[in-house]
């Protein structure tokens, strides 16, 4: 994920004081404080009983006890098959937008910047209206066009495919984001040279574009398997009803009463160490991939031209899209104004109850709304600094130990949410600091998890912004802090501004660390909704879906007004 | 860890747990009765607001709230739904962290209320209408809580799935092959309503009940409002388990289900009402527990909510069931309290979620 940084010419330590360096040691502080400590409680956890005493016993309970190797067997299966189906879907989807004359490439990914930023569990309470097998839309209107009888149904989404499908709807778009990306990147000479050399269209794709595209195309089948293996919405929504477990489900489960802390300490830690090595695992391919493009940005990438095919693409593109985008979004609109949500709504039908209770009867809704908001807003601005300021230290190598502020920035890509949640749970819920119950539990979860992307994307604005300019300032007498101030943060608003949206609309959805940290006075929109999946409050949830989507896409649109955002996004979501 | 130490664990050793519904070891005076006094009505409105934990299904909790709030303008009530178990949780671990955010609670395991009492978080009041209407088995003698609702657990199905002559009779008919993957049912892990049915089940039908059921292949939903939605959606034909109260709703309101009332019995569940100690609003939620017993309030939850009352001013809504004539399993709230987690592990193994 992270590039290979430019060389910077050498400097001389700053003689006198610098505030550079009082900066550096807060924040790596900081960060310590953020990751370090929940990560510690956590493994601590996970090697004691209630005593607290010394015990191995969580550990062996996890390879003996059925109830725990079933779930982490159902979790390896559910990832392969998600990461196998999103390249298989992705792959093809990313080469005919980037290298194709496929007509409509920009809308194709407009909607798959859409499936990004649906909020997975929204997806899934989506499905289960399309694809219940008795009252799903889907499966009403293959019985009305059929004949078939009551029980007989196409698609039942309460079953291991059915949530491999609904995941992969939602993780699709990170491997296409990141084979798009790396096509794009294909520096189109090669494939010239290659044309020279008498080879065909077809042959020039094959053995040039497509093992150039390779490496990426792994990183992406890793990025897809993380996703599906820490994922917490979905399978609670869909695998619970069906009567099986994810490890994602059965960590928040040992939750419940009476709560297991320590054995859920001990659920935590494969998904941990598996995420570590899966992450280190994806470095060194996407390093490889640095190689391979290095030195070729000359040539404009040459498209294939489909010819008669370039309509069936089209289409093919827009029936995977139907799936994550068109059919959900519908489902959730005719659940908002229906009067029973597996009713197809029609005009005599339509209601606005769903609306008045969620927003007028509803007393959960205003202060759920407010903190997420809060919540939102305070990530985003909090999240945002911490990486410019991270970003600026280690880019310009301002201090020395810059490369333990990049290794914590970027460490909590490694912790999945429930395992962030647990953690901190269990840091923050006993003296000396007692968060659990206020908004700051809530808010430190949340800069965690936003903060390797929020520093991924200002470490490249960064490293586009030459340090000359900088140093004229500094030659001119100012600090380092003031040339930053008067040089870099203008040259870099757009940045920051793209950046503050990114972890705004990434706050907003997120479910699984929130719901094992919210109480009674701290729900967000998220974890609302997913109680009333829970009482089955399908147009409720609706209502408060569309909300979110509403606010989602506002911020998503404002940001692409920005001029040059619009493919920023897409390249570094 | 410190704060998810078990209470039940922590008071196992203690004892005197041979209790018979609501009895107490402990027996301090009653405490006088209290009605709706103007200064009752002006300290509450001071403070604003009152925090209701409770069960209830959502739409019906959130229409008491309003009918208070439109006796009593001036303050909010927020509703904090969940699944009693649930909500048990959610206090403990909120009292653990010394977070005091409920002002009164409804639970639909009164097993809770034995628990709460005994650890001394709930506040002794004793409403007016509790002290001179409600039967001695249906409040605390220390006046820590009072029944606010009874219904039963029941069975139910779709009648545009399922014909009147074909429906299940009993528990026992569900295990009929025909009805595999057909079948409905809340979750005892998440409901008060399931865990308190579960009991009396396995006590009366044994637990190769469950064991035969889970073969059944049944869709496995949390609360147990949600079989009665299930079945109006048309998702599944039958529900095994499932609040009265909602297939009332559901059935008023012209969606096809129709009850079934198990020729074994059905499971009666009782969820009563308690204010807290260090509740943060302590006029409101007094305020507030004595309107919801009421015969206003009572009638409401009858006649829009379902339920069932122990107020003898409250009157049977026609066309349902008569309250005298279904046949109930008998609770025991103390003997859910002290198997509450041999119940949840039993079924988890059962049903795998």
């Amino acid at each position: 994920m992270t590039a290979t940084a430019l060389p910077l010419p050498e400097r001389a330590p700053s003689a006198g004081f610098d505030a550079t360096r009082l900066i550096f040691y807060a924040f790596a502080l900081l960060l310590c404080a953020l990751i370090v400590a929940p990560m510690s409680w956590l493994i601590y956890y996970a090697f004691v009983d209630r005593t607290g005493a010394f015990t191995l016993s969580n550990f062996a309970a996890l390879v003996t006890d059925q109830s725990f190797s079933d779930p982490l067997i159902t979790t390896l299966i559910l990832s392969v098959s998600t990461s196998a189906i999103c390249c298989a879907v992705a792959a093809p989807m990313g080469w005919l937008v980037a290298r194709t004359d496929m007509p409509g490439a920009m809308l194709v990914r407009y909607l798959v910047t859409a499936s990004f930023v649906t909020p997975p569990f929204l997806g899934a309470i989506a499905w289960e209206l399309l694809a219940a097998p008795n009252s799903g839309l889907l499966n009403q209107f293959y019985r009305y066009v059929t004949g078939a009888e009551a029980d007989a149904h196409a698609v039942n989404i309460y079953t291991f495919p059915g949530l491999v499908f609904v995941i992969a709807c939602y993780t699709f778009p990170y491997v296409f984001v990141l084979v798009a990306n790396a096509l794009d990147r294909i520096p189109g000479d090669l494939e010239d040279a290659s044309s020279i050399l008498g080879s065909r269209t077809w042959n020039t794709a094959r053995r040039i574009t497509v093992p150039l595209a390779l490496p990426a195309l792994l990183a992406g089948a890793l990025v897809a398997f993380l996703q599906a293996m820490t994922l917490f919405g979905s399978p609670a929504i869909l695998a619970i009803p069906a009567g099986y477990h994810t490890m994602t489900t059965k960590i928040w489960s040992l939750f419940q009463y009476p709560p297991k802390a320590e054995l859920a300490a001990a659920a935590s830690l494969p998904l941990l160490i598996l995420t570590v090595l899966l992450l280190r695992a994806e470095r060194r391919i996407l390093g490889r991939r640095g190689y391979s493009v290095v030195g070729g940005k000359s040539g404009q990438p040459r498209l294939v031209r489909l010819g008669n095919l370039k309509w069936p693409a089209l289409a093919l593109c827009c029936f995977v899209l139907l799936n994550p985008i068109i059919l959900p979004y519908g489902a959730l609109l005719n659940a908002a104004l229906s009067p029973v949500a597996s009713q197809f709504v029609t005009l005599k039908t339509a209601t606005l109850h769903n609306i008045y209770f969620v927003f007028y009867e509803l007393s959960a809704t205003k202060l759920a709304v407010q903190n997420t908001v809060i919540l939102g807003v305070l990530t985003a601005t909090i999240g945002t600094v911490l990486a410019v300021v991270i970003s600026y230290l280690t880019t310009r190598e301002a201090v020395r130990g810059h490369r333990v502020l990049n290794f914590l920035a970027t460490a909590p890509v490694a912790i999945p949410g429930i395992v962030l949640g647990v953690g901190l749970f269990l840091t923050y819920t006993q003296p000396p600091f007692v968060l659990y119950g206020t908004l700051w539990i809530l808010l430190i979860a949340f800069i965690t998890i936003s903060l390797p992307a929020a520093y991924q994307q200002l470490q490249s604005a960064f490293r586009s912004v030459h340090p000359e300019l900088e140093d004229a300032s500094r030659i001119l007498g100012a600090t380092r802090l003031k040339a930053l101030r008067q040089i870099t943060a203008p040259l870099l608003r757009t940045s920051v501004i793209a950046t503050w949206c990114f972890i705004f609309v990434g706050t907003i959805r997120e479910l699984s660390a929130a719901v094992m940290l919210f109480t009674s006075e701290t729900k967000v929109v998220s974890v609302l909704i997913f109680d009333l999946n829970e009482s089955g409050d399908l147009a409720a949830i609706s209502v408060l879906g569309i909300m979110m989507l509403t606010i989602t896409f506002a911020v998503v649109i404002a940001v692409n007004r920005i001029p040059g955002f619009g493919s920023v996004r897409l390249r570094n979501a | 860890m410190r704060t998810t130490i078990s209470r039940r664990e922590l008071l196992a050793g203690s004892g005197a747990l041979a209790l018979t519904t609501y009895a107490s070891p402990i027996r301090a005076a009653a405490p006088e009765p209290s009605t709706i006094t103007p200064a009752l009505i002006e300290a509450a409105k001071k403070e604003g607001k009152v925090v209701f934990y409770t069960s209830i299904d959502l739409p019906l909790a959130e229409k008491i709230a309003k009918s208070f709030e439109a006796k009593f303008p001036g303050i909010a009530v927020r509703v904090e739904r969940s699944g009693a178990e649930r909500i048990f949780q959610r206090i403990g671990q909120e009292y653990a962290s010394k977070i005091y955010a409920v002002d009164c609670a409804n639970s639909s395991d009164a097993a809770h209320f034995v628990a709460w009492k005994r650890d001394g978080i709930l506040a002794p009041y004793l409403p007016e209408d509790v002290a001179k209407f409600y039967p001695a088995d249906h409040k605390d003698p220390d006046g820590m809580f009072a029944s606010f609702r009874t219904w039963v657990s029941i069975i139910a199905y779709n009648s545009s799935l399922v014909k009147a002559e074909d429906a299940p009779k009993s528990f026992a008919d569900l295990l009929d092959p025909k009805w595999a993957g057909k079948i409905v049912k809340a979750h005892p892990g998440y409901s008060g309503t399931i865990m308190t049915a579960t009991y009396q089940m396995a006590r009366d039908l044994g637990w190769e009940y469950f064991e035969k059921l889970a073969k059944q292949r049944i869709m496995q939903v949390q609360s147990s409002a949600d079989p009665p939605k299930k079945l109006a959606l048309g998702e599944r034909a039958v529900m095994a388990d499932g609040n009265e109260y909602n297939i009332f709703q559901l059935k008023e309101s012209g969606q096809p289900v129709e009850p079934v009332y198990a020729t074994e019995g059905s499971p009666l569940i009782v969820g009563p009402n308690g204010i807290f100690k260090n509740a943060p609003n302590p006029n409101a939620a007094r305020l507030f527990q004595n309107y919801c017993f009421t015969p206003e309030c009572q009638q409401l939850i009858v006649d829009v909510g379902g339920l069932r009352s122990i107020h003898p001013q409250v009157k049977d809504k026609p066309g349902r069931k008569p309250w005298k004539e279904v046949k109930t399993m008998k609770d025991d709230p103390a003997a859910v309290e002290k198997m509450g987690e041999e119940i949840k592990a039993r079924y988890s193994k059962i049903f795998k979620v």
